[in-house]
């Protein structure tokens, strides 16, 4: 048997679907330029026109036909040479539709294999967010904010290429660079991409992740039960009726927390996260109401409270909140937890003051798909600015 | 106006009574005894006739439902779909295309375990516009966990109608329950049917439970969520399993309804007329056991052993007491009112079946022969089933015979 290649694509749907897609083919193509054959897919099971969910594209190329053959009688590669994660805060995990429980990012990664993110997040960052693995692996950066595009535009700032060139350098005997820019030029006729691809090329370097180094947290599992341990006629349990919340400083009860569902939990859906002054909240009730996902949770005082397991990120709360500051979405990599940020105030309101100041002041940067007219227009120099400049 | 003398309610109840009336006015009738909740209607021809009759009882005071007409097909199978899953006994029914219109509803009814008990009033499908029957209609629906049953008579239509509600609503099953009715034949002729009484079918048929999938505030839960590759298979295979069962408990309902009501159908899967010393029997489903039994007497009178075995019910099927039976005879004729084009040896659905039941066998297997008869409500005649005895006893003796052959068409 020949040698097989097999690299993954996680990326977050809608946003990062054609992104995903580019990349994905661009690798069959490129290994197609040095004779070797692949394929390019999406897993059908992921659910890719979600706002925002997890979900992967794999490449799979071969030495020859025969040895490819044996790479696709797996749907899904069980193991694979470079995970490419291209948002950042997928390092997290990755709960997608297509299964159940939160895999890590670096799960299907072979030992030795590579590790590629876009992220202006350094490595320590990186490597903090993902889940230890027992062997080693290697970690490359391409640097810039994570590319976010809507499902009708495609925001063209050289992410893909630029990951082709990465791809190159960290796994030389899959394509060369030359190669890559060939495919380049046949798929695009631009240049300026060429050019991108050779500069990740040139700058893309790795590091060692040790066995062990990273999140040590064991990732929620699920476990499938049997065909006649199940519940008959497609019916499942409802989620059941919630409580009130208690204030961990006086123990007094009384508002309302849900309950949620207890296998689907959000936290690797989300991009951003709202933080909440509960200072300024003047009650309103709009961020509770407006919330698609009845994320927040009724406190004892009528304050509302960002529940992180129910949260996807989508913004609408602070879209509504009437009062400047008070709901903040802020970039999910400058979380480490997903506790609650009422019982935090209550426990401490002046240090939660001077955090949440300190949060909102510099924000991480990051891009949330397409919102605007001339949107693109301001954020693609930018990021062609970061290739040039590595 | 004066008042009317009636019994007390004691008594009416154990009132039985002979009626003259057609079999979808017989099943109107089995639907009044066993109280159903919900009913939907639709009119179609030759189906309507049943829900005519159920509105003339309601109208009357005789019986008491929720009667909803829906815009559409589709409506009237989601509706009561939707009032099982909470707990009401449904009716519904349709015919020909209407049946098709409802498909979507027809295909999640039994996935979501939902004791449906529907009537098919066959019925040609278009084009061309045509009300005559043909069994297509209902067999669209024979590989996704429906019950499908032919009945022959009025009286058949009744009793068959509680005994499918009593085993749809078994806990163990939970599964729909098509009975399949010729149009005209038996749709539109009226004969005399014994309607048992108030007290002896509640004896039979106990209330329905939905249980532990009882859509209700008291008892939440989601039902048909989405689920992939991870989750259809082990749904199918309860569907599977609960099909399996029913073999079973359709046996035990049958046993239970001769022990009330002293009426007989002997083995519940199919009827064998004249077979103990055949040398040969022709098989098919619903009315057009009527000339062929009687053209079998004739040709008795004549020195023919011909025997007639009349399917009763398709699904389950009852494949190994089946092959067990013909394994008895020399050939088997198959009468297939329905079409499948294209299928192996361009045989009807029933040949097919029948040779499938056949095949694992251990016993013997006779050679099986396919009419194609009666199709848009033609008449299938006596001299039609001579000509189809003929061929089958000329394949009992070793001449090769087509497969499958057109009776009765104009050539």
């Amino acid at each position: 048997m020949g040698r097989l290649f097999a690299i993954e694509i996680i990326y977050r749907g809608i946003y990062q679907k054609t992104l995903a897609r580019n990349i994905s083919r661009a690798i069959v193509l490129a290994a197609h330029k040095e004779g070797k054959p692949g394929i390019s897919f999406g897993r059908y099971g992921d659910s890719p026109e979600r706002n925002g969910i997890p979900a992967k594209s794999f490449a799979i190329v071969a030495s020859d036909n025969v040895t490819l053959e044996e790479g696709m009688a797996k749907y899904e590669p069980k193991e694979v040479d470079i995970t490419i994660s291209v948002d950042d805060t997928l390092c997290k995990g990755v709960e997608s539709w297509a299964w159940y429980g939160l895999q890590p990012v670096n799960k299907l990664l072979k030992p030795g294999g590579t590790l590629i993110v876009t992220s202006r997040e350094n490595a320590e960052a990186l490597i903090a967010m993902s889940h230890a693995k027992t062997d080693p692996y290697q970690l490359a950066i391409i640097k810039g904010t994570p590319s976010f595009s809507g499902l009708w535009v495609y925001k063209d700032d050289h992410t893909d290429v630029r990951i082709l060139g990465a791809i190159a350098k960290v796994l030389p005997d899959l394509f060369s660079l030359k190669s890559v820019q060939a495919a380049i030029m046949d798929e695009w006729k631009d240049s300026l991409k060429s050019t991108s691809a050779a500069r990740a090329y040139e700058r893309t370097t790795s590091i060692t992740v040790k066995p062990g180094q990273g999140n040590p947290e064991v990732p929620y599992k699920f476990d499938f039960p049997k065909w006649h341990e199940m519940g008959e006629g497609i019916a499942i349990p409802s989620i059941t009726h919630g409580k009130p919340m208690e204030d961990p400083t006086t123990h007094v009860q009384g508002g309302y927390k849900p309950d949620r569902n207890p296998t689907f939990k959000k936290y690797t859906t989300r991009t951003m996260r709202p933080v909440v002054n509960f200072d300024t909240c003047i009650k309103c009730t709009l961020c509770w109401l407006q919330c698609p996902d009845s994320c927040f949770d009724v406190t004892p005082e009528g304050l509302y409270d960002a529940n992180m397991q129910a949260c996807c990120g989508c913004g609408v709360c602070e879209a509504v909140c009437p009062v400047e500051k008070c709901v903040t979405m802020l970039n999910e990599t400058e979380f480490k937890d997903n506790a609650s940020q009422w019982e935090a105030w209550r426990k401490d309101k002046e240090g939660y003051k001077t955090w949440l100041e300190l949060k909102i002041k510099s924000p991480a940067p990051r891009s949330h798909g397409f919102r605007y007219l001339g949107q693109y227009e301001e954020q693609v120099p930018e990021m062609l600015e970061i290739a040039k400049e590595g | 106006m004066a008042p009317v003398a009636t019994a007390p309610v004691e008594e009416q109840r154990k009132i039985e009574e002979t009626a003259l009336i057609t079999g979808s006015e017989a099943i109107a009738v089995a639907c009044k005894l066993a109280d159903v909740d919900v009913i939907t209607a639709y009119p179609i021809r030759p189906y309507d006739t049943v829900m005519q009759y159920i509105c003339k009882l309601v109208a009357n005071g005789e019986m008491d439902c929720e009667y909803i007409v829906a815009e559409g097909e589709h409506s009237q199978f989601e509706i009561v779909k939707h009032a099982s899953a909470c707990g009401a006994r449904v009716f519904c029914g349709s015919s020909g295309v209407g049946w098709m219109y409802a498909m979507e509803a027809l295909t999640v009814t039994p996935a979501l375990r939902i004791p449906m008990i529907a009537m098919v009033g066959n019925r040609a499908l278009d084009d061309p516009g045509a009300f005559g029957v043909e069994h297509n209609d209902a067999l669209t629906v024979r590989d996704l966990g429906w019950q499908l049953v032919w009945v022959d008579s009025a009286q058949e239509a009744l009793d068959t109608a509680l005994i499918a509600y009593r085993v749809a609503e078994d806990r163990r099953i939970f599964l729909p329950c098509a009975l399949s009715c010729d149009g005209a034949f038996l749709t539109h002729s009226q004969s005399l049917v014994n309607i048992p009484s108030q007290e002896k079918v509640n004896q039979f048929l106990p209330r329905y439970n939905r249980a532990d999938l009882l859509l209700h505030p008291d008892n939440p839960i989601t039902v048909a969520p989405q689920g992939n590759e991870d989750w259809v298979m082990e749904i199918r295979r309860q569907n599977y399993a609960a099909m399996e069962r029913t073999y079973g408990v359709i046996k035990e309902a049958y046993a239970d309804f001769e022990r009330i009501f002293g009426r007989s159908y002997g083995n519940p899967f199919f009827e064998e007329y004249m077979t103990e010393d055949a040398d040969i029997v022709l098989m098919g489903m619903g009315t057009l056991s009527t000339p062929v039994k009687v053209a079998i007497r004739k040709m008795r009178a004549e020195g023919k052993k011909v025997g007639f075995v009349r399917l009763r019910w398709f699904r389950p099927f009852a494949a190994e007491d089946l092959a067990k039976c013909l394994g008895r005879f020399s050939a088997v004729g198959v009468i297939d009112r329905d079409y499948s084009f294209g299928s192996p040896y361009l045989g009807g659905v029933l040949a097919g079946e029948v040779r499938n039941a056949l095949y694992p066998s251990p016993g013997k297997k006779p050679p099986v022969l396919d009419f194609i008869a009666g199709l848009g409500g033609r008449e299938v005649t006596v001299p039609d089933v001579e000509k189809i005895t003929a061929s089958v006893y000329q394949a009992a003796a070793g001449k090769p015979q087509p497969l499958t052959q057109w009776i009765g068409l104009r050539e």
